[in-house]
């Protein structure tokens, strides 16, 4: 495959996903002239083969490095080959791809360093958890708390990023939960963050990763990156 | 010298030498040995200077002497965990580095044989 710098880049980290990626992949390629990056996390299902069939480009990493080394794969290959905008969603089939020119637009138009799509503005359809909701929520509050930004959807996973920060995620991408810790990131970059409203859908294929215990787990260890981040020195 | 003493310089007279064994055989890298050494070094010398050891106890208000001991024991226990945490936290980062380098190798090695096909028999 010939990539094309110009056009954006849609990145979709996938881990045991061989059931859902090959007809996202399918949907995307032909909806949108645009290239389709599968960072295959580890899996050892055919998320691999069925993504490149479906006409992906896939980085398959040696083993599992948790979402955020995923994405990260995904920013540098973004950075190495000139990809101006990336594109970022989830590869179980829970982000409307009808709505990708939603979070492109502001920064094909150069209003926006980052655009996350919010699943909870407009007409919410959205349903989780009781976890999830709670650890929407918090993070929520920790978010609007620390930075000026007015967010509704912290931990949405579906997003689109200019060259700017492709470059600084390159170097710097947290690991769990990486989208809440970016927030305190791009506060510190003083990036121009917007929120467009989306459509999410519950999972079709697969299990969630998120149980209470983990769900607990993991809201402590994120604020404590969250928190080290507030004062950590970025060279 | 009582029993205790003779059993406390032994132990880390042994400890000691047993580290610098293993950094011989290249089993222990030196970096990672100095704390073990420093260590076991400074429980030996104690337990050598019994008189050291009570004057060291009692300017930091230790009534029982061969307690402090314990004390530095431990606290050298403590740093070569902290070190060991960091060492942990620098492997991963690495790993995750070479794990994405070789997945966007990978890739780029792909691409050129699917570009020149006769390079790939």
């Amino acid at each position: 495959m010939i990539t094309q710098p110009d056009t954006p880049i849609v990145i979709i980290p996938a881990y045991q996903e061989e059931r859902s990626i090959g007809d996202l992949v399918r949907s995307l390629r032909e909806r949108y002239p645009y290239d389709v990056l599968v960072v295959n996390d580890g899996s050892t299902d055919r998320t691999s083969e069925t993504a490149r069939e479906a006409g992906a480009i896939v980085l398959d990493l040696p083993c599992n490095l948790g979402i955020g080394g995923a994405v990260q794969t995904g920013f540098l290959y973004a950075r190495d080959r000139g990809y101006d905008v990336v594109v970022r969603i989830d590869g179980d089939g829970q982000h409307e791809i009808e709505d990708i020119p939603k979070v492109l637009e502001p920064i094909l138009a150069g209003r926006a360093d980052a655009v996350i799509g919010s699943r909870f503005l407009g007409e919410a359809e959205y349903r989780g958890s009781i976890p999830r909701i709670f650890g929407i929520r918090f993070f929520r509050l920790l978010v609007n708390l620390t930075t000026g930004y007015r967010v509704t959807d912290p931990t949405s996973g579906f997003f689109a990023i200019n060259r700017r920060l492709i470059e600084f995620y390159s170097d710097h991408y947290p690991s769990d939960y990486p989208e809440v810790d970016a927030y305190i990131l791009m506060h510190r970059l003083k990036a121009r963050t917007i929120e467009v409203p989306v459509r999410m859908y519950d999972r079709t294929e697969g299990k969630s990763s998120i149980t209470a215990f983990r769900a607990v787990y993991y809201m402590v260890k994120v604020t404590l990156s969250y928190t080290i981040n507030c004062i950590r020195r970025f060279e | 010298m009582n029993r205790v003493t003779i059993f406390s310089i032994c132990a880390s007279a042994g400890f000691l030498l047993y580290i610098l064994e293993m950094v011989r055989r290249r089993k222990l890298r030196e970096e990672y040995s100095i704390l073990w050494l420093f260590g076991s070094a400074v429980i030996l010398v104690l337990s050598l200077k019994k008189d050291w050891l009570d004057t060291l106890a009692h300017a930091v208000g230790i009534v029982y002497p061969p307690s402090f001991l314990f004390l530095v024991g431990i606290l050298f226990i403590l740093l070569i965990l902290i070190h060991f945490s960091i060492a942990i936290s620098k492997l991963h980062q690495m790993n995750k580095k070479m794990a994405q380098e070789l997945a966007l190798l990978k890739s780029g090695n792909e691409a050129e044989s699917r570009s020149n096909p006769e390079t790939e028999k």
